[in-house]
Order: C-alpha cells, then structure tokens, then sequence
C-alpha cells in the first residue's frame, strides 16, 4: 500500500474498451507528489485515453484510478468535480477561447467559486487586473492581454493554456503535446517554462518530441498498446530494444 | 461612478436603443392621443397595436437572443414559454369579464358554461387577481423550463437534439391546448376581453398605456439582459457556446449555468407574451405553433445574433415586412420572402444587419484614418488598428 499512498496519482490494472478495441490494457502507473513525468508512445498507444480517464471524461472499465495518496477515488466523479479535486488539462490542440480576450481566458480559468451567481454578482465578477496578469506574466503574454485569443499565433495559444491552467492552481498538471507545432525557439522556450512549473506541482507532459523530452530531464514512460512497455531515464528508454522495436515500426 | 459603470455595461449601442425607445414611448402615444386624424404626425389606434406587437415581439427576440447567441442553445420552441405567459394573461383578463359575457355568469368564463362546466378549474383558481395572473406569467414558462432543462442539460443533449427536443415542446403543447378538455378554450383560446385593471382594452387611453408599458419592459428586459452578458457571468455563457467540454474541464457546472439563462429567458419571454394579449386582445393555441418558435429564430439571425440590440431590431424588421407582404397582392408570397431572407442573411450577411452596419463604421473609421495619416504626413500603411481588440 506505500506507493499508493505516497503518489499523488495511481493507476492499477486499468482497461478500458471502444467496441472492443482495447485503448488502455491493464495500465499502471504511479507519480509522486512534486514529481515530473513525460508520456512517450507511438500513435493509438492510449496516451490520450489515459488522460481522458483521468479527467473524467472516460470511464475505465476496470482498474483503479486514485488521487491524492489514494484517497480519492476519481472514478466517482465528473470532469468538473476532478477540475475542481485539483486536476488541470491541457489539450492537445489548443483550446483557448477564441472569441474571448487572453485577460478573460484566464479570468474564466482562476481557481475560485464556479457557480453562476458568483460569475453574476459575486467574486469572480470581481477579479483584479492584478491577479490574471500575474500567470500572462508567467507565459509572457502580458502585452497581449486585450487582443482576442483567436488572433494569438499557434505557439502564443498553448503558452496561454497554459497560463489557463495555471490559474487553476492545480496540484496536478496534464499536459498533452505543449510543443506540437511550436518553432524551435518556441519549444526551448517551453520546456523552460515547464521545468519552472513542475517546481511546485506534479506534471505529467505527453509528447511526441524527443528532443523536447530530453530537454525536460524527468523520468519517462513509453506506452504501446495500452499498457506500460518501458520506464525510466530518457536515456534507458531510448536505448530500450522494445522501444526502439515499436518506433521504427518491425 | 455607479452611473459610469452602467454606461459601460450598456454600451454605445445599447444607449442609443434606449434612447430610441424612450423617444417611441412618448412620440407614439403623444401622436396618436394628441394629433389629430388627418394631420401627417398622427398615428392611427392600428398603428399603435401593430408597433406595440412588434416591440412584444423584440422583446422575446432579445430572450431568444440571450440563449441562442450568447450560450448556443438554439431554442426551436421558444415559443412556448411566449405563448404560456400569454395564457397567464389571458385568463386574468377572462376572469375581469365577470357578467359581462354572453352567458352572463359570474364566474365561469363563456366558453366554459358552452362545455358544460359546473365549476371554475383548479387552474384558473386566483387568477382574478392582476398580482397572482402576473407572478404565473412568469413562473409558469420558468418552471417549465426549469425542469425540461434540468432534464436536458444534465443529460448532456446538446446541439440539434435538444432543438428537436424543444420543437417538440412546444408541439406537444400545441396540440393539448387545441383539446377542449385542457380547459383553456381549446381551438378557440381566450378572447372578447373586457377591461385591464379597470381600464377598457379596447380604449385608446389604454392601448397608448400598454404601449407605454411595452417599451418600459423591452428596455428593462435589454438592460437585464446586458447585465447578464457584460458580467463574468455572460462570459462563462459565451465559453460555454465556443467550448462546453473545455468550459466543464475548467470546473464549471455548465448544465448550471445553461439552466439559469434558460429559465430567465424563458420568464421573459413569458413577459413579452404577457403583454402581447391585451394589445392584440386574443391568445390562442396558434401561437404554441412550431412555425413561430422558428420565425423567431430567423428574427434573430437577421438582425445579428449575439447582439441583443440587432435581435430587436430583427424583430421589428422582419414583422414589419410581414405586415408589408401579408397585406395586399403580395401576401401569397410571404413565406417565400422570409425564406429568401434566411438564405440571403445565412449567405450574404452572417453577423446580421447588426454585423453589416458594424462592417461599414469600421470601413469608414479606416477611411479616415488614413485620409487623416496622409493629411498629417506619415505613411497611411500606419493607420488604423490591424490587430482585432475586443469587439464592441
């Protein structure tokens, strides 16, 4: 029972089917608090279900999906009751909302009451200029901060969603494909940024991008096929023959 | 400073909409009690009631417009809720007839001794009173709503499902009020209305106060409406309509959220109703029809969705037309106007008149700028703003 109840997220034996594809075959995986974890996998590996699952939006079929020291059990809740349990997710592709500014962006992202009549009448109606720009000064999108999110470039967009979830104050952080599509400078930029944040949260960074992935110096996981193939250093994961096997597509 | 923050949260727009209405509720009336028939000022009692209908039905564009534009709940049976606040009224005013119906019973309305009734329904119990006949205007659309959109938005049906589902609402409804048994006139509905309050429908003193009255509710239900929008509240509704499943991954309730808009529109669509019936002076089940949930729509979408001003305005627009169209040679032709007319603004203008007028200011602004950057010397490439602020 120790690795559950030191891990800030634990996965045990977890499946999950669509009309019989299996995404997920009996995945496990432990974080630790504080810890930063970079998700590697070929396409249909079950990264993005993994998220899904735990964020609420899939259910797993069996297995055990626990938060906080195992004390949560997030099958039992919703997307916006696990947001609220401290889970942030960024998506894959940006998802920013366009027709918004980046100020409001992140005004509608703070952590606080959700209800409508505090958006109507209550405290989030009385948010301080201060405060967003607090997390644009993260992201360094400060100076964008009354221009509509849809006219952010590419790369602007995902250090946006990730000023968003930020903003969320989670404790734990899903980050799925920061880089893709980024220029170089962009990503380096990132992978900055994110060593900065896995400082004081727990963060789990799916990516396709290798190199990003050194740049990030965590611990790494290759998915295939649903389940755990390899862990462990990016160096030991590379060299690992099964990995390599499944990349170069034998 | 309380002052400055309501200018700013009605908007350059808003404050000439309000202006526009104060200026209609004192001219309309003014000309029509105070000039005299034949002078070119004066406006015709069938004027009054023609305008006094089109602002009802702004006013439920305006509701229509706050859950379509602003949340994307596209409501095909908005009217329903018009149509339930107009029964409320209705019977209040059925009740206020007293002996003076054909039967001359004090109780029972006209229709009702016709069926044989010995006694007053359950339902229409209290509805003597002006203040009870008011609070069921509102309450009965917004119960209504409140449990079809509990039941709909917790279940998560959203997009074309849930405006078949509300087509079907009001379809449902429709058929039931036809039935002589539902107890509110059947085919028929409520009509032959007497006096509101003690004042004769039928006077013109009356008609020029309910018009009054009209115009004070579009505007109040207006600044409603902005308050809702230009609070945080209505940016949460605008995240909502651009991405639910990111709005829920934030951590909002968006079913709670959805259903609160939901209900307030409904309430005020039931106003719009509400005040719809004296000045037409019938309510019938026709106005539960389909067809008119989706003329609505089509208001909305031609005077600009998401506007709240360019929703009225489609309203009166496009009512005006029909009144232009159903009179005269033209009326076999109605139905294929409004048709064109969807088409053309779904094609040629998707932001609605609203979006075209805005297109033109922006396109002038720009002219003058550089007129002006080439006057003061600089190179006009300088001029205006390429980069999109926020939209107002």
């Amino acid at each position: 029972m120790s690795a559950v109840t030191q891990s800030i997220l634990y996965l045990d034996g977890v499946s999950v089917a669509f009309d019989g594809f299996k995404a997920l075959r009996s995945l496990s995986l432990t974080l630790q608090p504080g810890e930063m974890r970079a998700i590697i996998g070929p396409n249909g590996a079950g990264k993005t279900t993994m998220m899904d699952v735990i964020t609420g939006k899939t259910k797993a079929d069996e297995g055990d999906v626990l938060f906080d020291k195992g004390s949560i059990d997030l099958s039992r809740y919703d997307e916006a009751a696990i947001a609220e349990l401290g889970i942030g997710r960024k998506f894959q592709k940006p998802t920013v909302f366009e027709s918004h500014t980046v100020a409001d962006n992140v005004l509608l992202a703070l952590k606080g009451d959700r209800s409508p009549f505090s958006a109507l009448f209550g405290a989030r109606n009385r948010i301080a200029a201060e405060t967003i720009d607090r997390y644009l000064a993260i992201v360094r999108l400060l100076d964008h901060r009354a221009r509509l999110a849809g006219a952010l470039s590419h790369g602007q967009k995902q250090w946006l969603e990730i000023a968003m979830l930020l903003a969320q104050d989670p404790k734990l952080l899903l980050i799925d494909e920061p880089v893709a599509g980024m220029t170089d400078a962009e990503t380096d930029v990132t992978a900055e940024l994110l060593k900065d944040i896995a400082r004081d949260h727990s963060v789990v960074v799916v990516e396709h991008d290798m190199g990003f992935v050194r740049a990030l110096g965590c611990r790494v996981t290759c998915l295939h096929e649903g389940s755990v193939l390899a862990e462990g250093s990016i160096d030991a994961v590379a060299g690992n023959e099964r990995v390599i096997e499944v990349y170069l597509g034998r | 400073m309380l002052t400055a923050r309501f200018l700013r949260m009605i908007e350059g727009r808003g404050l000439v909409f309000l202006g526009i209405m104060a200026l209609v509720a004192l001219l309309v009336p003014l000309c029509n009690l105070y000039v005299p028939p034949g002078n070119p000022f004066h406006v015709s009692n069938g004027t009054v009631v023609l305008l006094g209908k089109y602002l009802c039905y702004a006013m439920f564009a305006v509701a229509l417009d706050l859950v379509w534009g602003y949340c994307g709940i596209l409501s095909l049976g908005h009217g329903a809720f018009f149509a339930l606040g107009g029964y409320a009224m209705g019977m209040y005013l059925m009740r206020q007839i007293g002996t003076r119906g054909v039967y001359a019973h004090p109780v029972l309305p006209d229709f009702m001794v016709f069926l044989n009734y010995k006694e007053l329904p359950l339902t229409w119990w209290g509805f003597q009173h002006f203040p009870y006949a008011m609070l069921m205007v509102v309450l009965v659309p917004g119960l209504l709503a409140f449990v079809f959109g509990w039941l709909a938005f917790r279940s998560r049906v959203t997009g074309v499902y849930l405006s078949i589902m509300t087509q079907a609402l009001t379809y449902a409804l429709w058929l039931s009020f036809f039935r002589n048994d539902m107890g509110f006139g059947g085919n028929n509905g409520l009509t032959d209305f007497k006096d509101i309050l003690g004042f004769n429908v039928q006077a013109q003193g009356t008609r020029a106060g309910l018009f009054i009255v009209t115009c004070m509710a579009l505007a109040l239900t207006f600044i409603i409406a902005r308050m809702i929008v230009a609070s945080t509240y209505g940016k949460v509704l605008v995240a909502i309509r651009d991405g639910e499943s990111r709005t829920r991954f934030l951590g909002y309730r968006v079913e709670h959220h959805k259903l609160l808009v939901w209900v307030v529109s409904a309430m005020m669509a039931g106003v719009a109703g509400a005040l719809y019936v004296p000045q037409v002076g019938i309510i019938n089940p026709s106005e539960f029809h389909p067809a008119n949930s989706i003329e609505a729509v089509v208001w909305v979408a031609l005077g600009g969705r998401g506007t709240l001003v360019g929703a009225a305005l489609g309203a009166v627009v496009v009512n005006w037309l029909k009144t232009v169209f159903t009179t005269g040679w033209l009326a076999p032709y109605w139905l294929f106007a409004l048709g064109g007319l969807f088409v053309l603004v779904t094609l040629a203008m998707p932001k609605g008149l609203i979006g075209v007028w805005e297109d033109v200011r922006a396109r002038l602004a720009n002219r003058k700028a550089i007129a002006d950057a080439k006057a003061s010397g600089a190179r006009p490439s300088d001029a205006g703003s390429p980069d999109p602020q926020v939209p107002r």
